[in-house]
């Protein structure tokens, strides 16, 4: 198992941070955020043609880096860093994840190329109205017919659902339950029948929307009822990368608190010479590297295909859920008055903390499957 | 710098156990030859006893030692700590005396820092050590002194000038416990155990050669001192397990010495919270499908996880020659964090149980134990607010605390303990 980084990852993460320091500062993402699909298409092709962000984790033959999830979880914690906006999570990560794990040959030639370029820009439409992460949750239907099958029902929380040209849709056969009859499905943005509809998101970098399905023709995406444990994959895979993501958004937050104690004065003198702030930091510190460590185990065990996978994706995004929304809540006190104003940035990274210890399962129903498999 | 590969060294210590490994020896004589085959501190300097590895390859050398059975060299306890000062600041007299006799346990060791007015702040100790007729003669009193009652020799600091600086005025010493100056009187602590003491000293001596360093130099081989003692304290470092019992002389004669030298620490795993034993103890009371006792668990694990994989980046940044991390303080901090959790989630396995000791209550007393003994961990070695003051001011350069002892000589610093 890997505990440090090489040489040529360090380089990638110096090459990313400046990149988006230069590119997604907070004026960027203030006005990108203002608007409704919540990024820019420059950005994203900067981001394919500029730094060849495209297939991090997609073998070479389909046009990717053909790089592993340690890579990948170093690019997503830099985008965390900075609050890039960009659909690089829902469609770098999550769409083509599950395409990785659950399509056969034709169809990884047929969608991964275009995915890698930044061409097609893909979501995966998994969770219902319900808010549940689990596959067991899942009650949309697909009715087979004619080679082709039809889905209704209704999808939310689909990250950049509003922006997206292609989903990746869990539904299962009608009739079935629990992690049985599950299928994964393609739809086309401008399928018949689909209708798209933007939610007001608490965190306005991070854009979600709400898909009805009415009798929507979909195609297989990989084995015919086959999609639970490839998508359970996906999904802890996932979680391990938002982790990641996550815990370069904490460390972004434990900084800017550092330098804001280290420039307001009180009583005569810097608040940061006051030791219950001295305290807070150093808490502060030690949890965001317990974090980093959960994320970086859990990108690695990814990678390896370690025994302790998935359990440790669950660990790695229950520990960033508490750590990042924490460390939020500590940034905006340390600022006092100042920290609760829209003008300061920390709200960005806070809203950030809070849609994200959310997303994909919040840290209690982790640590639920975390104990589950680990006592098994 | 060794460039040994792990299987070349693993075959070599290989066959020199199987050619010298005899349960029969006497526990002495088998640890004397370990120290001069370099299998006893490997990772020390080839000089002294040594053969320079890293702590990576060590750890095989460990591994084969434990493999067949045999009986390693003495490292539990303060003697640990004398060994880390006498390599770095020791003469070759001192380390000639002391460094073997310490690892085949002929000889064990106390740190002699704490006083009743300095404890935090062991820089503001106020023992007395005057050089008099050509040697150095102690007078005062330490405190929360572990295994003085079983040691030979112990870390001493103590003021020998009071009109210069507090950190200024400290020398460092070796004393010998065996003298009619020293009076070490046990003190009973809220676990039971009475593995601390308090020493009095009246006119006890030191010869002049067991100063360590410089006369008023004692604050910097004091620092070398803690910063090992947080080191070997925090999660990070390996702890003292059970040993098994083994037939043989060498075995007999180390179990004797568990049952002695090394008794202060039984309680010692107890203090870490002993992570180890939820799961178990969860399953067999059934409340592991009691879904609030898993989410306790459950935050344990990671808690623990991280925590170890915190060590291990730090080592392997260590190893790839990056400088170290704050991981000394982070992991004294984080240990206090694991054994306060695993206090918790213990109490919530057992239940009513949890207020129930010795053959009455879980685990024959062992959890019991473990909820008296977890308060010691966030005390000993530096407190919590100590590490978090180090953690700020070391590793996030924090503006320091204001420090009014330190513009005037220590005798006219405000003391709550009257000398
Ligand atoms: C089991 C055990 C074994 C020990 N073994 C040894 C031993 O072998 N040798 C030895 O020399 N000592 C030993 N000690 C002593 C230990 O190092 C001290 O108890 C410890 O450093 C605290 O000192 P104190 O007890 O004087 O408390 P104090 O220093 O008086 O501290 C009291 C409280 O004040 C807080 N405090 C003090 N200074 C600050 C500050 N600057 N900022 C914020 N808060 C502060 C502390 O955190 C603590 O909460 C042992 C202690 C224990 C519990």
């Amino acid at each position: 198992m890997q505990f440090s980084f090489t040489s040529e990852q360090e380089e990638l993460r110096s090459v990313l941070r400046r990149y988006f320091e230069d590119t997604s500062p907070t004026s960027t993402v203030r006005r990108l955020m203002e608007t409704e699909r919540g990024w820019d298409a420059a950005d994203w092709r900067g981001l394919h043609d500029q730094i060849g962000l495209g297939g991090v984790h997609v073998p070479e033959a389909y046009g990717g880096l053909g790089l592993g999830f340690v890579e990948l979880g170093i690019v997503v914690e830099e985008m965390g860093r900075a609050l890039v906006c960009s659909p690089f999570f829902a469609s770098s990560v999550l769409a083509t994840t599950a395409i990785l794990n659950a399509a056969d040959e034709t169809q990884k030639a047929e969608f991964l190329p275009k995915l890698a370029s930044g061409e097609t820009v893909a979501t995966l439409a998994f969770a219902e109205p319900n808010g549940r992460w689990d596959v067991e949750g899942v009650g949309m239907t697909a009715r087979p017919g004619g080679g082709r099958y039809r889905l209704d029902g209704v999808k939310s929380f689909v990250l950049d659902g509003a922006s997206a040209d292609l989903f990746i849709v869990l539904a299962r056969a009608p009739g079935s339950q629990g992690s049985q009859g599950l299928s994964l499905f393609t739809v086309r943005r401008d399928a018949p029948g689909l209708t798209v509809q933007p939610l007001a998101a608490l965190d306005p970098t991070r854009k979600l929307a709400r898909l009805a399905f009415e009798g929507v023709e979909a195609d297989l995406l990989g084995e015919p009822e086959g999609a639970a444990a490839p998508f359970a994959r996906t999904l802890a895979q996932a979680c391990a990368m938002l982790a990641s993501e996550m815990v370069g958004g904490a460390e972004r937050l434990r900084e800017s608190a550092l330098e804001y104690a280290s420039l307001r004065m009180q009583f005569g003198r810097l608040i940061s010479s006051f030791q219950s702030m001295k305290h807070k930091q150093a808490d502060m510190l030690l949890e965001v590297e317990l974090a980093k460590s959960a994320a970086y185990y859990a990108a690695a065990a990814a990678d390896d295909d370690a025994a302790d996978f998935p359990a440790v994706a669950h660990l790695a995004k229950a520990m960033a859920s508490d750590t990042y929304l924490q460390t939020a809540i500590h940034t905006i006190q340390i600022h006092g008055g100042i920290g609760f104003t829209w003008d300061n940035d920390t709200h960005l990274w806070f809203k950030r903390a809070k849609s994200s210890e959310v997303f994909l399962g919040d840290a209690a129903w982790h640590r639920e499957r975390m104990i589950q498999t680990w006592a098994a | 710098m060794s460039t040994t590969s792990e299987e070349a060294l693993r075959a070599e210590v290989r066959s020199w156990l199987e050619a010298n490994w005899d349960p029969e020896r006497e526990l002495v004589a088998w640890r004397n030859l370990l120290i001069d085959a370099g299998w006893g501190a490997p990772t020390w300097p080839n000089r002294w006893y040594g053969r320079d590895l890293s702590p990576e390859l060590a750890q095989v050398v460990d591994q084969e030692i434990r493999r067949v059975g045999a009986v390693g060299v003495a490292r539990a306890g303060p003697r640990s700590l004398a060994q880390a000062v006498l390599l770095a600041h020791g003469s070759d007299g001192q380390k000639e005396q002391f460094l073997r006799r310490s690892l085949t346990g002929e000889d064990t060791w106390c740190q002699l820092f704490s006083e009743p007015g300095s404890g935090s702040d062991p820089a503001g100790a106020t023992t007395r050590a005057d050089f008099r007729d050509g040697r150095w003669v102690v007078s005062g009193q330490k405190l929360w002194t572990t295994s003085a009652h079983h040691a030979d020799w112990g870390l001493l600091l103590a003021r020998t000038d009071w009109d210069k600086l507090k950190h200024q005025g400290l020398s460092y010493f070796l004393i010998d416990m065996r003298q009619p100056g020293v009076e070490v009187q046990p003190l009973r602590q809220m676990n039971g155990h009475a593995s601390f003491n308090q020493v009095f000293f009246t006119d006890a001596e030191v010869a002049a050669d067991h100063l360590v360093g410089e006369r008023g130099g004692g604050w910097a081989v004091a620092t070398t001192t803690l910063m090992h003692e947080r080191r070997g304290f925090d999660s990070f470092g390996a702890g003292a397990g059970p040993t098994d019992v083994r037939p043989g002389r060498t075995h007999a004669q180390a179990s004797a010495e568990a049952a002695t030298a090394l008794e202060p620490y039984v309680w010692y795993p107890q203090r870490t919270g002993r992570v180890d034993l939820v799961l178990e103890g969860a399953r067999a009371s059934g409340k592991l499908d009691d879904p609030v006792v898993r989410q306790e668990i459950a935050k344990l694990l990671s808690l623990a996880k991280s925590v170890e994989w915190t060590a291990r980046r730090a080592r392997a940044a260590q190893a790839a020659g990056r400088p170290p991390g704050p991981e000394g303080s982070l992991g004294k901090l984080a240990a206090s964090l694991i054994a306060r959790a695993a206090a918790r989630v213990h109490t919530q396995i057992a239940g009513a149980d949890a207020m129930l000791t010795g053959a009455d209550g879980p685990l024959e007393g062992l959890i019991a134990e473990i909820l008296v003994s977890t308060p010691a961990i966030s005390i000993a070695g530096g407190t919590d607010e100590i590490q978090r003051n180090i953690i700020a001011e070391r590793v996030l350069r924090m503006p320091k605390e204001p420090s009014p002892d330190l513009d005037r000589p220590f005798r006219d610093v405000p003391r709550s303990v009257a000398t």
